[in-house]
């Protein structure tokens, strides 16, 4: 198999370094059966400047939670080492980590210039082949930016050894709760995908529900209740700055999303009690109805390509997901089997909605074909709902609220194939999380 | 050194230190706000014994109605209690009112918002047949967003399943 090179990463390949062409066996299949995680090891980075020493730590092990995060890599504590890695460009001990059966060996280097400046480099070796895979990889950034780099070195052994696009570089938007059930605040919070660098976007004086990032992650349409009512407002993240997008008199509206090139948003508009799908064009204001029935239609969120739209409505008399053409049209019904059916949300790779379910009394985030198909359930619980894709669509994240007077809603997320169930972690409670597309 | 990267990273740190400034500046709220009308929030005033006060509307006439499962249909009960909703609507002309209608927890966050808009907009309708001018009753819908009672089970679903008229200064 010929290794893909990751293009798309802004980092520049080391000097001197061909890049291996060779076939190498290291390789995870994660589209179908069980997979048994692969062990790596992923030894402390190399200090090449004396004040790297702690980051040199630090990032090897944020590598090794976003690999072993994942489910399909399991790391090999330090303490199974034989041998460790003193110099990067040292030739490796191959049997050594063979013989601790470490299948993938990642090695780094760190050093921080005499200006500031973060120099992060790693070398990915197939171990039982005795061969690098890939070339050396070399970021540059600001100290500051250290967990970046490490996610950016992270995304680079996963696309190696699986074959696919990674997510570890992305952030998370969601909605942080604290208080009891009966006076619950609510505030706009943004964080790396794996919870740290947590900052808050709004106070807690309005519920806000449900953000939702922009195709390229620089703005967020949520919905709050400022001024009493439920209204659409979108917030540019780098200035935190937010508009109000739609604001009839008389009218609520909310379940916001964008189009896949960032220039409309389709969204609820409720009149009359009476909740219709419309889409706006975020510049000019100018919007389009594109349903007229007297049952609820909500929750709409679009095709990769823009080209549909898939929703939820109740015109059955039951809630369940329907696509039509993005500018309106006849829906086709995709749902038909038992429960409820609602918060589509189209994978980034266009073939698989996730979905909340709602049956005999639990809630399960589930995925189907789009064509209705292959119904998958993923989880079960009192109260899971809201997916979320990775922005590689192999993850789903999602609420998941704990029943009782003291019930708690908690991000959570879960493979594609039902496995690895992991909470998020954050700070106090959380719900209706938004994954942005992979970071520059 | 690669640039782009490097302004890449620049700029996520650039960002994170607007994000920690404005968290706290957001400003307050527009001009159709009101006061939520759950006892908690303490948003009415008056003596109850005031029969035009709106601690008596509240607590003698009775503020909210209750609805069934996914439904929005104004039961007979409701009825009696909307009927004397109008009648002091009617006597009070000095107060409008924001209809609140609300989900319990047993449903997807935006499929509640509509059916609370639905609640909602079903007593609006049922005072304005009862003489209420339209222009003195707006709508609001909070679905699951603001529980009364706070168990996971039919005894408080039942009590969140609700339209709760709420009275503002015309």
């Amino acid at each position: 198999m010929i290794r893909r090179f990751l293009t798309c990463l802004a980092a520049t390949m080391m000097l001197g370094l061909p890049a291996i062409t060779e076939a190498a066996p290291l390789r995870i299949e994660i589209t179908n059966g069980v997979i048994e995680a692969l062990p790596f090891a992923a030894p402390d980075f190399v200090a090449e400047s004396s004040n790297a020493s702690q980051l040199a730590k630090d990032i090897a092990q944020v590598v090794a939670d976003d690999l072993s995060g994942t489910g399909l890599f399991e790391e090999i504590p330090d303490s199974a080492f034989i041998s460790t890695i003193t110099s990067f460009s040292s030739p490796v001990q191959f049997a050594d980590w063979k013989a601790i059966n470490a299948e993938a060996l990642i090695s780094g280097a760190v050093s921080v210039q005499p200006g500031g400046g973060l120099t992060v480099k790693f070398r990915l070796y197939d171990v039982f082949a005795g061969t690098e895979l890939g070339s050396g990889l070399q970021f540059t950034g600001t100290q500051d930016g250290w967990r970046r780099m490490a996610h950016k070195v992270s995304d680079a052994v996963y696309s190696r050894i699986t074959g696919e696009s990674a997510y570890f570089d992305s952030r998370v938007v969601y909605v942080s709760e604290t208080g009891p059930k009966n006076d619950r605040k609510k505030r706009l919070a943004i964080m790396d995908y794996d919870g740290a660098n947590l900052q808050f976007l709004t106070d807690s004086r309005a519920i806000v529900l449900a953000p939702r990032f922009s195709p390229t992650g620089d703005r967020i349409l949520y919905t709050s209740y400022e001024t009493g009512f439920p209204r659409i407002y979108v917030l540019d993240v780098a200035s935190v700055r937010r508009r109000v997008l739609e604001q009839q008199n008389g009218t609520m509206s909310f379940a916001p999303r964008f189009s896949p090139d960032g220039q409309t948003v389709l969204y609820s508009l409720t009149q009359g009690g009476n909740t219709d799908l419309y889409k706006m064009d975020i510049n000019s204001g100018r919007t389009q109805r594109l349903t007229s029935a007297p049952s609820i239609e909500t929750a709409p969120s679009f095709s990769p390509d823009g080209r549909r739209i898939v929703f939820e409505s109740d015109r059955s008399g039951t809630q369940q997901l329907y696509i039509m053409d993005a500018n309106g049209g006849e829906p086709r019904r995709i749902s038909f089997g038992q429960g409820q059916y609602g918060s589509p949300v189209w994978s980034p790779r266009g073939d698989l909605i996730a979905f909340t379910k709602q049956n005999k009394g639990r809630f399960h985030i589930s995925v189907m074909r789009i064509d209705g198909s292959e119904e998958r359930v993923l989880t079960s619980s009192f109260l899971d709902e809201g997916p979320t894709w990775s922005p590689n669509g192999r993850v789903i994240m999602f609420t998941r609220e704990t029943q009782g007077a003291n019930g708690k809603a908690s991000l959570f997320s879960v493979d594609i194939t039902g496995r690895n169930l992991r909470r998020v972690r954050t700070q106090g409670g959380g719900s209706d999380p938004s994954w942005s597309p992979l970071q520059e | 050194m690669n640039l782009a990267m490097n302004k890449g990273l620049t700029r996520a740190l650039m960002l994170t230190g607007a994000l920690a400034l404005a968290a706290c500046t957001n400003p307050g709220a527009g001009d159709d706000v009101y006061l939520s009308g759950d006892p908690s929030a303490g948003g009415v005033a008056g003596v109850q014994g005031d029969p035009s006060s709106p601690a008596y509307f509240q607590q003698t006439v009775g503020d909210r109605i209750l609805f069934a499962v996914n439904e929005s249909t104004i039961s007979p009960t409701a009825a009696s209690t909307l009927d004397l909703q109008a009648d002091w609507l009617l006597q009070n002309m000095d107060f409008s009112a924001v209809i609140e209608g609300h989900a319990d927890e047993q449903g997807t966050r935006e499929y509640n918002l509509a059916l609370g808009a639905r609640r909602a907009s079903e007593v609006r309708q049922y005072l304005i047949q009862r003489g209420i001018a339209p222009n003195r009753l707006k709508v609001v819908s909070f679905g699951k967003e603001r529980p009364i009672s706070i168990c996971s089970d039919e005894s408080c679903y039942s009590q969140n399943r609700r339209g709760v008229t709420v009275l503002s200064a015309s």
